[in-house]
Formats: structure tokens, sequence, C-alpha cells
């Protein structure tokens, strides 16, 4: 039986005429990484996750909480599942400053609290020099930092990254990685992270999960899925 | 839209001295322009309100017969303005079912007045403000209502929050169009709010006329080149803006 906090979710999308995906995973809290080739369907599965696409069939749950069950008709909309999604471009609104992008996510925080709450968050991430700036003036790493200070500001019950990382230098992945492994440490939640980078799922991953054409094809520790694999493009 | 201050600032500047040149030693009237500019400024604030919503309404991927409403809002740019007014006084006139219900309501008729001057310039210069409205809208990348909604906002507080202040200079661009395509109505107003709108005075665009009719050829032509400026300087603004939200996506 899954733990209370395991993600678990059996989806099946017809996304084109001539591919689809049909996954079948379930995730405790730590990170699960998601490796394949592009086009394999990784992006399209945290879609499916995160509720911004419907599956034609299939259910997702988290814990108790049923999000999605195609059979039962259970629909739970987007903005009514505490998740957190970093997408692959951030998405840090640019008409707001760090402290605001924070607080956005912040609606189950008492207002008065809000404030506080997001410079800690904000603190922790290394970006409280970042607060009262806009996007646009922030260096990439800076960007992921606010990234991740809002994605932890829902208290989410799922966090999924969309390779957030991939624009970085090595350090700074490096860097940014460990953070994300302590956070989610704290946080105790799952966590799907997207990557291309067997490197980064050595580093990062308690779990990995190999899809290629929409199919699962290899699941289980770091070591077990990428025995000999330097890269997933080839 | 920081950068585009100055140039807002000279445009300004500009119409302010073509006004000044216009109206030295009394050779222009104001009472017309004063009137075209209050229509227009109405006008435009019942086209942005309109505009939004049919804008949102027309970038919903889900909207059945969506070309038809595209086209159908797009009417008042191919139908001669006579013919628009003719419709206007069909639907909204005393004689109509609407019109009826604006005359229980407010206990007066909508045609023949200012209000009617309003309703003709707003719904001549929609297309346009729906156009420029809705461009706005499709410049933003969708990562950022996605991610609104992945941090627990709901449809009205992603539109508010994210959607609108990213699409401003759209609404901006679509307000300023809007306005200059009101400031010149002529054939819808003159169907549905005659000749003299209000208080017995014409509006800029049909003083115009009333001039060279008159033999006044003087005040026609300070007249004309004084909507001219007010006109080309908005269009060159809402064309800076557009061009900025081209940029963006």
């Amino acid at each position: 039986m899954p733990e209370s906090r395991d993600l678990v979710a059996k989806v099946v999308l017809q996304r084109s005429a001539d591919f689809s995906v049909d996954i079948e995973l379930a995730c405790p809290p730590g990170i699960t990484c998601v490796m394949g080739p592009s086009g394999s369907g990784k992006s399209t599965l945290l879609a499916i996750l995160a509720g911004l696409q419907l599956p034609d069939r299939g259910r997702v749950a988290i814990g108790d909480e049923v999000w999605v069950d195609r059979g039962q008709g259970i629909e739970v909309p987007v903005h009514k599942r505490r998740l957190s999604y970093v997408f692959q471009g951030l998405a840090l609104f640019p008409h707001m400053t760090a402290l605001a992008n924070v607080k956005y996510g912040m609606h189950h925080v008492p207002r008065p609290d809000r404030e506080a709450t997001a410079m800690s968050l904000l603190k922790r991430v290394g970006a409280a020099h970042l607060a009262h700036r806009r996007p646009r003036t922030f260096s990439g790493g800076e960007a992921q930092r606010v990234a991740l200070a809002r994605a932890l500001a829902r208290s989410p019950q799922l966090v999924l990254l969309d390779e957030p990382f991939s624009a970085l230098d090595r350090d700074l992945r490096k860097q940014l990685t460990e953070l994300v492994r302590e956070l989610i440490a704290e946080a105790k939640v799952p966590l799907v992270h997207v990557t291309h980078s067997v490197a980064e799922a050595r580093l990062l991953a308690d779990r990995v999960i190999r899809i290629d054409g929409g199919r699962v094809v290899a699941q289980g520790t770091p070591d077990e899925v990428l025995a000999g694999i330097t890269s997933l493009e080839e | 839209m920081r950068a585009e201050i100055p140039r807002f600032a000279i445009t300004l500047a500009i119409v302010i001295g073509v006004l000044l040149w216009a109206g030295a030693g009394g050779g222009l009237v104001w009472d017309p322009i004063y009137l075209s500019l209050r229509v227009a400024f109405m006008a435009m604030l019942w086209s942005l309100v309109m505009g939004i919503g049919f804008a949102v309404l027309l970038t919903w991927k889900k909207l059945p017969g969506a070309d038809f409403i595209d086209a159908l809002i797009n009417v008042p740019l191919v139908l001669p303005p006579t013919v628009l007014g003719y419709y206007l006084i069909v639907s909204l006139g005393p004689e109509s079912a609407i019109g009826r219900g604006i005359q229980w309501l407010t206990g007066s008729d909508l045609a023949f007045t200012f209000n009617a001057a309003v309703v003709a310039a707003a719904i001549g210069s929609l297309p346009l403000v729906v156009r420029s409205i809705k461009v706005g809208l499709e410049s933003i990348d969708p990562s950022f209502p996605a991610a609104a909604r992945t941090l627990g906002a709901g449809p009205v507080r992603v539109f508010f929050t994210i959607m609108l202040p990213l699409a401003t200079p759209g609404v901006i661009a679509g307000a300023m169009m809007g306005f200059a395509r009101s400031l010149g109505d002529y054939g819808a107003t003159m169907m549905f709010a005659s000749a003299r709108p209000h208080d017995n005075l014409p509006t800029g665009a049909i003083a115009v006329i009333d001039y060279i009719v008159a033999d006044k050829e003087a005040a026609a032509q300070r007249m004309a080149i004084t909507m001219t400026v007010v006109g080309v300087a908005m269009l060159y603004l809402a064309n800076r803006l557009t061009k900025r939200m081209q940029r963006r996506a």
C-alpha cells in the first residue's frame, strides 16, 4: 500500500494519431527524476499530473486525495490542486517583483503574514536581495532561486520541475540541485523532476523513471536504471 | 512602457502646439472639437469594456462559431457608415424593442442624443479595439497563466492579475485606436444621433461639412488639420505600443 503522501498515477492520453502516453507510476516523498529523449512524453506527463491537460483515461491521486478519475468523473481543477510547477522557462511574472511572485501562491497564509513568510523563503534560497526587483533584471541562477521559492511558498503536496536547470552552467546547476534536495527533504513531499541530464539525475534522484515513446521502459534507483548510461539522446 | 514616455511627451507637445495654432485669433470654434473629444472619450470607454469582453471570448479556444462571431464584430469595418447607422436606428431607435426598453428604463429615447453619438462611435470603433486587445492577449506567453493556475489562482484572478496587466500595451493601443476612430465618426453619427447631437452643436467631423457648405474655407481647414493631427498622434502611439507587443511575442 502506498503511503498517504505518495503520488499514484495511471494515465492514458492519445496526443496525436501516432503518439500516445500510457504511463503508470508511484512516487513516494523524495525526488523522482523522469528521463527520456526529446518527444518521449515527459512534459505531457507533467501537464497531466498538474491538471493542465486531461488524460483520456486514468486516475491521478496524491495520498487519499483523488485529483483525476475519468471513470468516476472526478476532475479537480488545476487551481484547487495543492501543487507547484516550475516551468522550463520558469514563468516568473514579469510585471511583479520577486516578493510579489512568491506571495502570489500564498493564499493559504493569513494576509498579514504573507510578506514575512515570502521574505523568509527568499532568504532560504539565497535570493532575499532580489525581493524588490523584477525578473528581467535577474541572472539565470537568480531567476531559478526565485522560482524555487515561489514553488515552495504554496506548501505543495506535489512539486513538478520541468527541466528548470537546463540552461545553467555546471557549478550553478550543482548548487541548485543540492538546494532542491534540502528543500524537498524538509517538505517531505514527492517531487517529479523532468531532466535530460544523466549527471543531474544521479546527483538528485531517489528514484528514476525512464520513459520512451510515451511508455515507462525502466524504473528504480539511479544505480539500477542509469548503470552504464551517459546520455539519453542516442 | 517606460521607454515610450519621451515619445508620448513629444507627441502630446505637438498636438498641443497644433491646437494652439488652430485656436490663435479665434480661428477655430472650439465647441465642435470639445463635443467630439467628449463623444470620443465616452465611446472609447464603452468600446474598451465591450472590446475586452469580446477579445477574451475570441481568444478562448473552445468558443463555438468563433470565426462567425469574429466576422460579426468586424462588420462595422466593411459596412458603409450610413448602413451601420441605419441598423442602429432599427435596433435601438424609439420603434425598436430595445429602444422602448431604454425609454422605459431611463424615461428618454436614446436616438438623436449625445449618448446616441457615443453608441454610434463606440460600435464603429469596436473592431479596431477588439483586434488590438486580442493581439495583446495572444502575445502573452501561455506559461504565465498556466503558472498562475498552478499557484492556486482561479480564472477570474488569472485574468485580472496576469492576463490584463500583461496585455496592457494592447489595451492602451486599442483605447487610442478607438478614440481616434470615434473622433472622426461621421456617417453613423449623422444617422443615429443627427447632425446636432448635443446642445444644437455638430461634432468636429460634421462641422467640417457645415463650414464647406457655408463657404468658410479657413475654418474648415483649421478644423480638418486639428482633427488630422489628433488622429495621427493617436495612431502613431498605438503603432508604437503594438510594435512593443510584437517584439515581446
